[in-house]
């Protein structure tokens, strides 16, 4: 089935995804909430990776998929860590809070 | 001992290391002792030398030390060169240094009314400085190549400064105007300067001679490829007939050297104000030895001034008006010292007088003996400042020659010499120098004999004011006393070095043996010793009649002199009132330092003020130095505004460069 589906409508919804992530990125400003969206930018390439490997009918992609979800789990992990140690801190994951880098 | 000669110098410099680093804590007798010793030391060494090169017939020794610097071809090797000429340096700088050692170990000390013994505060420092200078002195003259002669020079420059500046605590000092008598307006006097001006201004125009000597180095150098005296002699005659003009440069250049450091008009002005120094500095340095530094660097240089008669013609005519115009200032001074020191310049005008007319050896001779005499007139005017705490003012003394036996009779003896009484050492030697000038020129000669005349004159106008009449100071003429026995021993010294230092140059006329011209010939190069030496074409009674010219001529001076200021004291006033114009002119110097004054001095302090506001305060400090911290400043503060804090805009920032990136490489 999968065979029909043409590659690139695999691709446009990479790139859609990656771009709602993007887009969450610079506008959200819930700390989680971006951590999140990066995730998604993440996923966004995978998709595509796997897409590529079906079409060329390669597993490099999809190798380099597990390479990605296991750097994405150690990300997220810092990431959190992170995130709960500021929000000890300062009480708060809104990035707009959190400027003390100000030059 | 020729191939130990470098001890000479080690020696002072051991003794600046002992009593510069341990002199203050082990107290003043022990560098009493080191200090003069080091010295003699010294002389016993360049004794030994000169045996040694008795025996070798005055053949010259090279005594290579090291290798001090070798760029590519340029190679500079300390050495030292053991000739007649560096040897004869040898023994006048350590044997007259020597006994102005011994002499300033108790010059430098004060005795109260009670007999306790006050050093100087800086007894020790006196003593490195003064064996430092031994040491200076020595590389001048031991040096085989310029480079060292120069070094040498600029140490003993640096050690004169030092020693002018010795009491650097000391202020200027007004001087009492001149009473003429009779109701006439007295003579206002300049002020001294004080010990640091002093030194400074010794320092400064001595700078602008040794810029003149470091040129005419520098001239040898791209001229000659070698610095050596003996490689750069060797090439003279090929070289004068290449570039002559050349040549003249450099023995001109050499020459403004000499001006400095040897007080020849235009610089000479610094030497009389150096008087503010200790009395032993000005006899040793200035009178002994340092001055006479140009001398000795003419006669070193014979070969290549023989080569330019230009120029060698110019030395002696500065030489002779030098002599002649300090002779005329030297009438009116008040100041017992800076008589002798515009004597002291007065005679260094003969010195090069008769370098300049080729008579080198008889420069030399007077050097020798003018080191004696004028010494010895310094220390004895030394040991009168001593006994009147350092009163200098002779129209303050008086009669001392009750007080002070030894003083008077060996001052007497040392005036008779520099005026050049019969028979003294000053008579054979100025004699001489006035023959050859003679032969050179009768104008040359006839500047001489008048400033003989003068010097006669002022010379027994300064000790018959001091010494004979009555006290004029009648609490000064209490105190006063004859000075110790360090000072009469060098005293006595010196005066039997000044009576009989004439055998060493014997008129050769008369037959007699000229012990210098001989010693000094091998020097010379061949071909110029006949013409520089004794085989002049004068007829013997020519010299005779010139000998005994001199002769009536110092006698003559001397007569007017104990005529003036003994027999009727109120003929210089009544002449000095008659002629109020020149008088003042001459009590003033002749205004030199005031037109140095405004044409030098002051547009350089003007200059220097308008670099150091405009250009050094304005441009570097704040335009460049300022302005670019400001800059930089204000660039950080515009630029720190991107550093928002917030984390969009990095990631924005970011997402912009990967667009950009990524746009670049798909539109490459």
């Amino acid at each position: 089935m999968i065979n029909q589906v043409p590659v690139s409508y695999y691709l446009l919804l990479g790139a859609i995804l990656f771009s709602i992530g993007a887009g969450g990125v610079l506008i959200r400003r819930n700390a989680i909430v971006i951590l999140m969206c990066v995730e998604m930018m993440m996923n966004a390439v995978n998709l595509t990776f796997i897409a590529f490997s079906r079409y060329l009918d390669s597993a490099t992609g999809q190798i380099f998929v597990f390479m990605v979800m296991a750097v994405a789990a150690v990300e997220v992990a810092i990431g959190l860590a992170l995130l709960v140690e500021l929000n000890r801190h300062k009480q708060t994951v809104n990035i707009d809070e959190i400027n003390s880098l100000k030059g | 001992m020729t191939q130990l000669i470098w001890l000479t110098i080690a020696f002072p410099i051991a003794g600046v290391l002992f009593n510069g680093l341990l002199g203050r804590r082990l107290g003043h007798r022990v560098v009493s002792v080191v200090g003069p010793l080091m010295v003699l030391a010294s002389f016993v060494v360049g004794v030994g030398a000169f045996a040694d090169l008795l025996a070798r017939h005055g053949e010259a020794v090279n005594v290579p030390l090291w290798t001090w610097a070798a760029i590519g071809s340029f190679e500079v090797n300390l050495s030292l060169l053991v000739d007649p000429l560096s040897v004869l340096m040898v023994l006048v700088v350590t044997g007259v240094g020597f006994l102005i050692h011994v002499y300033a170990t108790e010059y430098m000390v004060h005795k109260d009314e009670s007999g306790h013994a006050h050093p100087d505060r800086d007894f020790a420092r006196f003593f490195t400085f003064l064996n430092l200078f031994i040491a200076s002195m020595l590389v001048l003259v031991l040096g085989n190549n310029y480079l060292m002669m120069y070094v040498g020079w600029e140490l003993v420059g640096v050690c004169s400064y030092l020693l002018i500046g010795f009491w650097y605590d000391r202020p200027s000092e007004e001087q009492a105007p001149i009473d003429l008598g009779e109701g006439a307006e007295p003579v206002k006097l300049p002020p001294l300067l004080s010990p640091a001006a002093s030194g400074m201004k010794a320092f400064i125009v001595n700078r602008v001679g040794d810029v003149g000597f470091a040129l005419g180095v520098f001239l040898i150098w791209t001229t000659f490829g070698t610095l050596q005296f003996a490689d750069v002699f060797s090439q003279v005659p090929h070289m004068a007939e290449a570039m002559p003009a050349v040549l003249s440069w450099i023995a001109l250049l050499l020459f403004i050297g000499a001006m400095g450091k040897s007080a020849q008009i235009p610089l000479y002005v610094w030497l009389p104000d150096a008087m503010a120094g200790p009395t032993p500095v000005s006899a040793l340095i200035h009178a002994a030895t340092m001055v006479t530094a140009g001398v000795y660097m003419i006669v070193r240089s014979n070969v290549i001034y023989s080569h330019a008669p230009g120029v060698s013609m110019f030395v002696a005519v500065i030489g002779a008006v030098t002599a002649l115009f300090a002779a005329t200032i030297a009438l009116v001074q008040v100041d017992l010292k800076r008589v002798l020191a515009y004597s002291t310049v007065s005679q260094l005008g003969y010195m090069f007088m008769a370098v300049g007319v080729g008579a080198y050896t008889a420069g030399m001779f007077h050097l020798t003996t003018h080191a004696f005499f004028k010494a010895l007139l310094f220390l004895g005017a030394g040991s009168v400042m001593h006994a009147l705490h350092d009163v200098i003012d002779i129209r303050r003394m008086g009669g001392l020659k009750n007080k002070m036996p030894v003083t008077w009779l060996t001052f007497w003896i040392g005036g008779l010499a520099l005026a050049g009484f019969p028979l003294m050492s000053g008579f054979f030697s100025k004699d001489e120098i006035l023959a050859k000038a003679f032969e050179a020129s009768p104008v040359l000669w006839g500047i001489g004999v008048l400033t003989a005349g003068l010097t006669a004159f002022y010379t027994f106008r300064a000790i018959f004011i001091a010494f004979h009449g009555q006290p004029r100071d009648r609490h000064l003429y209490d105190h006063a006393h004859e000075s110790g026995p360090a000072i009469r021993f060098a005293l006595v010294v010196l005066a039997a070095l000044a009576l009989v230092g004439g055998v060493l140059g014997l008129p050769a006329f008369l037959g007699l043996p000229h012990a210098l011209d001989s010693w000094l010939a091998p020097i010379y190069a061949t071909g110029e010793h006949a013409a520089a030496a004794g085989e002049h074409g004068l007829s013997l009674g020519l010299e005779l009649g010139l000998m005994a010219t001199s002769a009536t001529v110092a006698v003559l001076g001397i007569v007017v002199a104990y005529f003036f200021y003994v027999v009727n004291p109120a003929i210089p006033r009544r002449m000095a009132r008659s002629l109020r114009p020149v008088f003042v002119l001459l009590a003033n110097k002749y205004y030199v330092d005031e037109l140095y004054n405004a044409v030098f001095v002051q547009p350089g302090l003007k200059l220097a003020r308008g670099m150091a506001q405009g250009v050094d305060a304005l441009l570097i400090d704040s335009v460049l130095v300022d302005g670019l911290a400001r800059l930089v400043g204000q660039i950080g503060r515009q630029v720190s505004r991107l550093q928002t804090g917030y984390l969009r805009h990095y990631a924005l920032a970011t997402f912009i460069g990967v667009l950009i990136l990524v746009g670049y490489f798909f539109l490459r």
